[in-house]
């Protein structure tokens, strides 16, 4: 019995050459379910935590074994692709090429809507993709089951909708009008008026926080709960009137692209930006983020794209590297302005909204082919999106969660307490506080009295006032007749070590 | 050229029929699920606080006896029975469902101290300080008794007389032997009407007695003059001897790991001991602010339920230094006895106050039926509520119990009085020749010595 189980465990560590392929593929798959590296477990000194720590990371290894087993062999659909053979590139495939090769379902999703009445339109999708909404400029709002290419509802609203947005699933949307911002029901009722927002250039949802966030034409930001419709924050971001504000999914940061060139990141519970970033020499047309938190793309006015990483805050060099370079082209017929473009998600389709109504194109490869019916289910049944929905409300993140890093959420802070700093570093503070305060410039005024030994009197204050902060030094200098030589603090027994002068 | 795009038909997505079940699709990838972490973290916090808000843990009281409840016994056959003892010598037999008495077994003239069951369920064992030792047959449970308007008395089948007064009684686990403990230990087969044998050590009267599950001939027991003694009954002398600063009230072993025992102390704490090795206790359980009076181990082995003079009953962990949960009411006064119920599901407290009390052992568990999908439900909830426990938010939530206010006050007090203590400690460690101050462990603190 023994000895077959000993087998056993041989067979498993020798495996034929090609399993050993599949096992490295499997250990990369396993990487990604592992969500990043162990803690670890040396510097612990409490056994009994050490032994369940280290069970429970061996029971992470285990669980992110069997997902990366799953995703290899149980997974339903494959991703989609386009390879060219030889030195034809894959960006003067055509669409019509394409229609001819793939089957009628995916051809169906190739298609062009002329609406040349009502302007330019926006486009938004549902997270499950099933749902589309287009607002026409000129007041056209349409609601449209993808899956079926039925017109649900569509309204007219005789005003200039500048931006469409939907709510968590497709029952409400919101639609930024001339004045005001408006929420509407599936079947066209207006539900809302926002009035708090003022005239409203881009309007973006916040999944997991039920954040309603839009900008407006003085360049303010809004966010507004829309469980209980409380305006959770209204921020100036003091940098004039922008219309490019897209939402970053990683982390929920909202990011607004401004016409100095540079880009700010916003989150509610701040009124400064948590970051600005100097991007182009010109004005910033539009931004997109990665799903996965880490890449941004922005263009600028100049003809320009760029590449960002978020981590560092740095360009990627794409071009140089190769990583980055043109997939698909598709020409427009002439005379149409595009407006927006949007990935269809979990579809290889890209929904283009442009002056002369929408189209739609296949894009071999931009679409996650696997869904999670608990995440986002396009054949979701009524029941099915009502569940969903009060799951999600159970689920709503207060808008604190919002931040740049949000894998510090659930960590634990290593708990410091305060030591007392030791006279060389309380030197070194007051010396920068003083020199911060020299190099501090006056205004010379120009109007009035403007003696110079006012001015030097004023100066010298300020420094005074840098010195008064670190008021132990004139202290310690008062006892030091009292106290034992730092020299012999070190060779002190454990007792006295406490009448020794603290460094 | 090779062109692939996604396409998906409807049929392979939904179901066929409308008897069919809906169809998932599973992707765990994490790429999908942004924040995931934090929607975690909110799930934690709203199963903590639901757990604080479904926290009912008092099922019910079982009244009857007319004088304070000085002992229990579980019938180890059947779930639904608890015997109970008063200081009056009323012994009955309740059915827990019901909360009413089934039968009655009158005959002690004073108060009765010990009650035990055989492991087979059928003979009740009682002592009392009137030096009897009364063997009664348990009536068998059926369908008649569901009925409840009678409550029946029975005679004993035997009863044998000592001459001092017996303190606590105990069975053999899988045997027809049974221990007294009074002046002496004496070992009783229940045919005879004199003990088999007996052992005296010193002139301390034997306070409690208990068997150990694993091995039916090892017994421990604990004495007015402090000690915890360990004896197999092949043997004329104790096997092992503990003697600690205080006296201990009960000791129970643990079912699971029928090596390690668990004594409740009159000092407030209780120390579990490997029986093998006695120099240190392996777990030093404080959280009663006065003396432990009784102690019983869950059918689990993971935790045990204490009773203290302090009017509280908490359940411990088997490991873990603090109490999980703290069971109090106004009503309930000093607690005697206590016994967690062989399906691990409840708490059954005896005290001064004439009653027995039913509680729950989670406070929040569902009880009934509950469908697979509430059970994960609740399994989940449970999982990711331990996973953030130690956050500071749900940590507050958690850990949050209301406690009377006599041992909320007790429990500041000692917690000053040990602030001070530790801190004179090291300042007389610190001004003392190093080495000459040594820190005892909480572990070996209150043993004096071991006595083989």
């Amino acid at each position: 019995m023994e000895v077959a189980l000993e087998d056993n465990s041989l067979m498993d560590k020798v495996l034929p050459p090609d399993e050993q392929e599949i096992d490295v593929e499997l250990e990369a798959k396993e990487k990604k379910y592992l969500r990043g590296e162990g803690a670890n477990l040396e510097t612990l000194k409490d056994k009994k935590l050490k032994t369940q720590l280290a069970s429970r990371e061996k029971l992470y290894g285990k669980s992110a074994k069997a997902a990366a087993k799953i995703e290899k062999w149980l997974l339903p659909a494959s991703a989609g692709y386009l390879e060219t053979d030889g030195l034809e590139k894959t960006w003067r495939v055509k669409q019509t090429d394409i229609a001819k090769e793939v089957d009628i379902l995916s051809s169906r999703n190739q298609y062009d809507i002329v609406l040349p009445d009502f302007g330019p339109y926006k486009l938004d999708f549902t997270a499950s993709g099933r749902h589309m909404l287009a607002g026409g400029r000129k007041g056209h709002l349409a609601l449209v089951d993808m899956m079926s290419m039925n017109l649900i509802k569509e309204i007219q609203v005789r005003e200039t909708v500048r931006d469409v947005a939907f709510l968590h699933n497709d029952q409400f949307f919101a639609a930024a009008q001339k004045k005001y911002s408006y929420i509407y029901a599936r079947d066209g009722t207006e539900l809302h008026c926002l009035k708090e927002r003022g005239p409203v250039a881009r309007l973006r949802f916040l999944k997991n926080h039920f954040l309603l966030a839009s900008v407006n034409k003085i360049g303010q930001l809004h966010y507004q709960d829309v469980t209980y419709g409380d305006m959770v924050a209204s921020i100036r971001t003091g940098k004039g009137r922008t219309d490019v504000m897209e939402v970053n999914p990683y982390n929920g940061v909202v990011a607004l692209g401004h016409s100095g060139g540079t880009v700010t990141m916003w989150k509610p519970t701040s009124q400064a930006p948590l970051v600005q970033m100097q991007c182009h020499p010109g004005p910033v047309s539009s931004l997109a983020f990665h799903p996965n938190g880490h890449l941004m793309a922005t263009s600028g006015k100049e003809r320009k794209l760029k590449i960002w990483d978020l981590r560092k805050f740095e360009e990627v060099l794409g071009d140089s590297s190769g990583d980055y370079s043109r997939y698909m082209s598709h020409s427009m017929v002439k005379g149409y302005q595009i407006e927006k473009v949007m990935f269809r998600p979990y579809e290889d389709v890209l929904g283009i909204g442009h002056s002369m109504g929408w189209s739609s194109v296949l894009i071999p490869g931009s679409g996650e082919p696997n869904f999670d019916s608990w995440v986002a289910n396009p054949f979701e049944t009524t029941k099915q999106r009502r569940e969903k929905e009060v799951h999600l409300l159970l689920d709503k993140l207060p808008p604190e969660t919002i931040m740049l890093d949000p894998s510090k959420i659930g960590a634990m802070r290593p708990s410091r307490r305060k030591e007392r700093l030791t006279r060389g570093e309380i030197e070194a503070e007051k010396e920068v506080a003083v020199e911060a305060a020299k190099g501090v410039e006056l205004k010379k005024k120009t109007k009035g009295r403007n003696k110079p030994s006012k001015r030097t009197k004023k100066k010298k204050e300020l420094v005074e006032n840098a010195k008064r902060t670190f008021p132990e030094q004139e202290n310690s200098a008062a006892g030091k007749k009292r106290r034992i030589g730092e020299d012999a603090a070190a060779e002190l027994p454990a007792c006295l070590k406490r009448f020794a002068r603290k460094n | 050229m090779r062109i692939k795009t996604i396409s998906r038909s409807v049929d392979e997505f939904t179901r066929e029929r409308s008897q069919d079940l809906q169809r998932v699709f599973h992707n765990f990838d994490p790429s999908l699920r942004p924040m995931e972490k934090a929607v975690e973290y909110q799930r934690a916090l709203t199963a903590a606080k639901l757990e604080k808000i479904f926290a009912r843990p008092f099922v019910g009281a079982m009244d009857g006896h007319r004088d304070g409840i000085s002992c229990m016994a579980k019938n180890p056959n059947y779930l639904k029975g608890i015997f109970s003892a008063s200081m009056d010598g009323d012994i009955r037999l309740w059915d827990i469902a019901t909360r009413r008495t089934v039968c009655q077994f009158p005959g002690h003239l004073g108060a009765v101290r010990g009650l035990t069951v055989s492991t087979d369920g059928n003979v009740l064992v009682s002592c009392g300080t009137d030096c009897n030792v009364r063997l009664w047959s348990v009536p068998r449970p059926s369908l008649e008794d569901s009925d409840l308007s009678s409550e029946k008395s029975t005679e004993p089948s035997a009863v044998y007389t000592c001459k001092n007064a017996l303190l606590a009684v105990d069975h053999q686990f899988e045997g027809d032997l049974f221990a007294t403990a009074g002046a002496q230990l004496d070992i009783w087969n229940h045919n005879r009407s004199q003990p088999v044998q007996s052992f005296t050590s010193g002139s301390h009267s034997v306070i409690s007695v208990r068997f150990n599950p694993g091995e039916p001939d090892i017994l421990a027991t604990s004495s007015g003059d402090n000690h915890i003694s360990i004896y197999d009954i092949r043997m004329s002398s104790a096997a092992r001897k503990i003697l600690m600063r205080t006296k201990t009230n009960s000791i129970a072993w643990n079912p699971m790991e029928p090596m390690n025992f668990t004594a409740a102390n009159e000092d407030g704490n209780c120390y579990s001991f490997d029986g093998r090795k006695n120099e240190e206790a392996k777990c030093v359980h404080k959280d009663h602010v006065s003396a432990v009076m009784d102690i019983d181990f869950s059918p689990t082995g993971r935790e045990f339920v204490t009773g203290s003079y302090d009017r509280s009953v908490r359940i411990f962990p088997y490991n873990g230094g603090h109490s999980r949960e703290i069971y109090h009411t106004k009503r309930m006064q000093r607690v005697f006895c206590v016994k967690y119920s062989s399906d691990a599901t409840y708490v059954i407290s005896g005290s001064d106050d004439t009653n027995l009390r039913l509680w729950k052992a989670k406070a929040s568990e569902q009880l009934g039926v509950i469908l697979p999908r509430e059970q994960k439900k609740h399994e989940y909830n449970e999982a990711v509520k331990n996973r953030y426990k130690h956050l500071p938010e749900i940590k507050r939530i958690v850990r949050h119990r209301h406690l009377p206010k006599p041992i909320y006050k007790a429990k500041a007090e000692s917690r000053a009085m040990n602030d001070a203590k530790r801190r004179k400690d090291d300042r007389r460690k610190a001004h003392s020749a190093p080495g000459t101050v040594v820190t005892e462990s909480h572990r070996t603190r209150r043993i004096i010595k071991e006595v083989e």
